[in-house]
């Protein structure tokens, strides 16, 4: 079956056109933008007098903002785009179009990743302009990459929450389980590996390993290279990291990081084209 | 033009299509009838290929699991419940399904005067009334003047006057030679609108006849309610019952069991035994379904 570009294009277009008027989209970014500027403030406002000041050191605070916020936006908006279209029958109406069943999907996923990029660029574009006329341009190259990293981490939990709704019924038990889906990555992934490795005494290697399965990690992991230029402050893990993979372990977290985002469609794609849009 | 070959859809446990065959030609109008939960609306869903499904199903030779994209080109499909994406206006609505279908761009004024959309078009889809949301549905599904028109429960939202200005418009679709396929409850728009009648019963294909045959196959009766002066009406009782009518006594009126297609029957035999006739009003043909799996 032939996919056609200009049906994605027009899916997408109709999404980011939705996600404009959607309460929650709007709630995220306007929440996103308050912290992220509370944080510049606080950030400029605390370490001007030591003569520290521009990006780097909000970016570095912006990091565990990052962590907690995007994936909670990016696993609920996944999960209720897709299982609420399903619910609403608005899915099965676009799937009774001339458009096969990965346009229709693509064309949501893109759209929703274009509306979070949305979201995230107004709060660090705010923040950023705070930063630059309080405190100057330095290390905005940093500033910048936290975006980019900040939008893969996005779009690979948008990706997880899309595969969550399409594994589930009902739009509740998909919220239900992206909320858990968070918690997990957020606390009990991070705990579990901590406790993991002490119990089973795994190997530094074998713990760098478990890291990248978390998504978040590998966020922290690459959002950390990126300011400080290495992982050593994260002890023996982010030494052996740092030694091991050399200059191309930011490339190889950002590849982890589009595994997720790959697997999270692939997933969606997968279950939508079996059970159909019903 | 379209071909279903031993449909098989099943949710779990429930076959909710058993083995469905069946050809319609190009320009046919054919009603897919049965009560709630026969399958009507899976067996619409499997041609659109909209949900995996057993057997085969083509569209003017398209396959629609293979070729869905191709096959669903030529169909305009309306659903029973219909929903749009809420926070799009009426215009942007038509917009997008007038691009993902490939319509010429003076087809949405056109439909929009058409269906009577010109003072809703800058609306939002959710501040639309039942009605109107159903206007636009038709509208989307006759972009791109597909030659094929799926309509599920197509009044099913709409008082009585929306309805017969629905039924009427469709009639017209059937005369420019659109092929409808169309699941209804009501005897009346099978009556105006079907040429055939499939009739579903939990999934399976239990007949196929022509809609003057359906009353009477499915022992559709009507109620005819005649009232008379209290001193005729056990007269009256008496003529109608010894005509074979099942006629009783009903409040103020007497009630009258008529076939559909013998409406006048009991107000002739009234007239002819001297039996003056005040007023009468007439209900429905209401089918029994326990008849149905009879048959």
């Amino acid at each position: 079956m032939t996919i056609e570009l200009r049906n994605v294009v027009l899916l997408v277009r109709k999404e980011v056109v939705e996600a404009r008027r959607n309460r929650w989209v709007l709630l995220y970014a306007t929440v996103f933008a308050v912290l992220s500027l509370a944080l510049s403030w606080m950030g400029l406002a605390g370490l001007s007098g030591y003569g520290l000041s521009g990006f780097g050191r909000t970016a570095a605070s912006m990091i565990n903002l990052v962590m907690l916020t995007v994936p909670l936006m990016g696993l609920t908006l996944g999960a209720t785009s897709l299982a609420g279209e399903r619910e609403r029958g608005t899915l099965l109406f676009m799937a009774s179009q001339p458009l096969t069943r990965f346009e229709v999907l693509a064309g949501k996923f893109i759209g929703m990743a274009v509306a979070l990029l949305g979201a995230l660029v107004v709060g660090f574009g705010l923040s950023g302009v705070v930063i630059a006329y309080y405190g100057g341009t330095t290390s905005v190259g940093q500033y910048v990459g936290l975006l980019g990293l900040t939008f893969i981490l996005a779009m690979a939990t948008l990706g997880i929450g899309m595969a969550v709704a399409s594994l589930t019924q009902r739009t509740d038990t998909a919220i239900g389980v992206a909320l858990f889906t968070w918690l997990v990555l957020v606390v009990i992934g991070d705990l579990g590996i901590i406790g993991g490795s002490l119990l089973a005494d795994v190997g530094i290697s074998r713990m760098f390993a478990l890291v990248l399965i978390n998504p978040l990690q590998v966020f922290k992991l690459a959002a950390i290279l990126t300011i400080r230029g290495s992982l050593d402050v994260l002890g023996p893990v982010g030494v052996y990291a740092t030694r091991a993979h050399g200059g191309s372990l930011l490339a190889l977290l950002v590849a982890v990081s589009m595994v997720w985002v790959v697997a999270g469609f692939c997933v969606s794609y997968g279950v939508f084209r079996r059970k159909g849009a019903v | 033009m379209i071909e279903a070959q031993d449909l098989v859809k099943r949710f779990g446990r429930l076959v909710a299509v058993d083995h469905v065959s069946f050809h319609i030609g190009p320009g046919e109008s054919v009603a897919l009838w049965g009560q709630n939960g026969a399958g009507k609306t899976t067996v619409l869903r499997c041609l659109l290929g909209v949900m995996p499904f057993g057997g085969s199903a083509s569209i003017n030779g398209f396959d629609v699991r293979r070729e869905g994209k191709a096959a669903r080109r030529l169909v305009g499909f309306v659903p029973q419940d219909i929903r749009f994406h809420d926070n799009l206006s009426v215009r942007e609505t038509l917009f997008l399904f007038s691009r993902i279908r490939r319509a010429a761009s003076d087809e949405i004024p056109r439909l929009v005067g058409q269906m009577g959309l010109d003072a809703f078009v800058d609306k939002r889809v959710r501040t639309l009334s039942g009605g109107v949301r159903q206007r636009l549905a038709l509208a989307v599904s006759l972009l791109a003047r597909p030659p094929v028109l799926f309509l599920d429960e197509p009044t099913a939202n709409l008082d009585a006057r929306s309805r017969r200005e629905y039924v009427s418009f469709l009639q017209e679709q059937k005369t420019q030679g659109k092929t409808i396929l169309f699941c209804s409850h009501r005897l009346e728009e099978v009556d105006v609108l079907a040429e055939r009648v499939i009739v579903l019963e939990r999934g399976r294909l239990v007949a196929d006849c022509a809609p003057g045959a359906l009353p009477e196959r499915l022992g559709a009766k009507a109620s005819l309610h005649v009232y008379t002066e209290s001193s005729f009406v056990e007269r009256a009782l008496e003529v109608l019952t010894a005509h074979g009518f099942d006629a009783s006594c009903n409040g103020a009126g007497i009630k009258v069991q008529v076939r559909s297609n013998e409406k006048a029957g009991p107000l002739n035999v009234l007239a002819r035994a001297g039996v003056p006739v005040s007023d009468f009003d007439y209900t429905s043909a209401v089918v029994d379904h326990e008849v149905i799996r009879d048959h």
